[in-house]
């Protein structure tokens, strides 16, 4: 890699241990991907939370924690992706006193480093979205592919000690979707029915991400009958990455995409609709089943989304058999208490709990702690995660999901 | 004379061993018991199999960003795989072997999940970007 004359003092120590660590780290991994030099960023947003993290990541935070206060600050804004668990409620979910420790472990390091315990993976719908053209270091697959795709950004999935080590640098290595070339489109699908809420958006995403199964591809998504919103592409995008590892798409005309990144995909284009997006659903369904908990998150719940829980819930009490999670960002949080949404949540007997997204929350020792095997959400994202979890999860929209936790089982 | 795979220079240390290997794709939060070393995830293709101390052979990885910590903690915990081979990963693959200190080499000449058989003994050495399978004639 080409290094500049900041970029080669780093390297040698000049501006301390953790630059010198962060920018040997971010060469190993551009010379991997052929990068020819580093470009700057504007934000980081680092994956930490402690289940991730094990010992030896919380040893390697406290390690650079501890260098002189100018050697370890961060360059750049640097947010955090949600927690391990919300001191406020982790008690209710089953979750430790060790896991509060190993957590505080992790935020009192990750203070000491300069970085905004944002605690969320929406920075795009609740902190400060980047502009078409900015260079980010971000650390949540869901917020890589809304700012690359929807904002125009540039960025790669960047790991939790990927992205620290850019915050501690300013700068990235110049590779994958930093490139323009690599935001041109490699494969068209046509869609021949819309999604009708939040659930289908998240099965077109997960379609779409089979369909692809690479980092590299951009997919070119025709066929777009009305404006989607904010929430129906973060969990289309979301559930994209999560099934796909894909990192941009485009949809014209709500994305950024340049005609050219458009019209670089094959002209032949793979058809879905109405059935395919019924068949992935029916993949998850469980009719009858009895169910244990209901998780919204993954992504983390907009404010528009927690009012909506909160209208569904009105005047109903969930099954006492059933736990409902609710998940959202600190800063949505505290609106949704302001607001009284809250409250009307919690007064049917739900959890709203802040700055975590449930599978970063030791989601299988929670099932084992609390005997949860049936799932049901409107996260097509959660429900391909947590199958690894242990859980048999099943997808359906917000409607149905709050129905199905009063009633005690899927209807 | 051993086979001879080139591939696209890697990340890590040269090393030997013996290959697990699955036309699948892979995430170490999505797929793996990392408190038992097996794959845990019921529609993988390695699932209730041990990756403990194997060279994994897969194709892609998928899912999101937590194996860039994950490779670490498992290598401390002695349950990480030797190493690593793929089709083509993607970043958070290559940050976390960069991360862990773990051999990862991709982009190969051919298909390694179908050159490349479980209980194959490998010799990789990600700095010249190469795999010999020991075991069999080229």
């Amino acid at each position: 890699m080409r290094l500049s004359d900041e970029e080669r003092a780093m390297l040698a120590g000049a501006m301390g241990e953790p630059r010198r660590r962060a920018i040997a780290h971010q060469i190993a991994v551009g010379a991997f991907f052929d990068a020819a030099d580093f470009v700057p960023v504007s934000q980081a947003h680092i994956m930490a939370d402690t289940e991730s993290l094990g010992e030896n990541g919380l040893s390697f935070l406290e390690d650079l924690a501890a260098a002189p206060a100018a050697e370890r600050r961060v360059r750049v804004p640097t947010m955090t992706d949600p927690r391990g668990l919300d001191f406020a409620v982790y008690r209710r979910l089953g979750q430790t006193p060790a896991m509060a420790a190993r957590e505080a472990r992790a935020i009192a390091a990750l203070k000491a480093l300069g970085v905004l315990m944002t605690d969320t993976c929406i920075t795009y719908q609740t902190v400060m979205a980047p502009l078409s053209g900015d260079h980010v270091a971000y650390g949540d697959t869901g917020i890589v592919i809304y700012a690359n795709s929807i904002l125009g950004a540039r960025g790669n999935f960047e790991g939790g000690p990927s992205a620290l080590a850019a915050a501690l640098t300013g700068r990235t290595p110049r590779y994958g979707h930093h490139l323009d070339a690599q935001r041109r489109g490699t494969k068209r699908f046509r869609l021949g029915a819309a999604p009708r809420d939040l659930a289908e958006w998240g099965a077109l995403g997960g379609l779409i991400g089979e369909a692809c199964g690479s980092y590299w591809e951009v997919p070119v998504v025709e066929g777009l009958s009305a404006v989607p919103g904010s929430d129906a592409l973060k969990h289309f995008g979301a559930a994209l990455a999560s099934f796909g590892s894909v990192a941009l798409f485009h949809m014209p005309p709500v994305t950024a995409g340049t005609a050219d990144e458009t019209a670089a995909a094959p002209a032949a284009a793979a058809a879905i609709g109405r059935g395919d997006i019924d068949a992935f659903l029916a993949r998850y369904a469980a009719p009858g089943d009895k169910l244990d908990i209901v998780v919204f998150a993954a992504p983390q719940l907009s404010l528009f989304e927690i009012e909506r829980v909160a209208d569904g819930l009105d005047g109903r009490r969930i099954h006492p058999e059933v736990t409902v999670v609710v998940a959202t960002s600190p800063e949505v949080k505290h609106a949704a208490d302001r607001l009284g949404l809250t409250r009307r949540i919690e007064a049917a007997g739900a959890i709203v709990a802040a700055g975590i997204c449930f599978y970063q929350s030791y989601a299988r020792e929670m099932a084992e702690r609390n005997g949860w095997v049936r799932l049901l959400t409107n996260s097509a994202k959660l429900v391909n995660i947590l199958g690894g979890y242990g859980y048999r999860p099943s997808l359906s929209s917000l409607e149905r999901c709050l129905a199905s936790a009063v009633a005690g089982r899927i209807v | 004379m051993p086979i001879r795979l080139l591939c696209h220079p890697g990340i890590g240390p040269a090393v030997r061993g013996t290959a697990l290997v699955a036309a699948d794709n892979f995430s170490a939060r999505y797929d793996l018991d990392r408190d038992r070393g097996i794959f845990r995830r019921p529609t993988h293709k390695l699932a209730g199999q041990s990756y403990v101390g194997r060279i994994l052979v897969l194709n892609e990885a998928k899912g999101g960003v937590a194996s860039a910590w994950m490779l670490a903690e498992m290598k401390r915990r002695g349950i990480a795989p030797k190493a690593l081979v793929f089709n083509r990963v993607n970043p958070i693959l290559a940050q976390g072997a960069a991360f862990a200190g773990l051999a990862l080499v991709d982009r190969c000449a051919g298909d390694v999940t179908q050159l490349i058989h479980t209980g194959d003994e490998l010799e990789i050495d990600p700095a010249q970007g190469r795999i010999d399978i020991l075991n069999r004639d080229a």
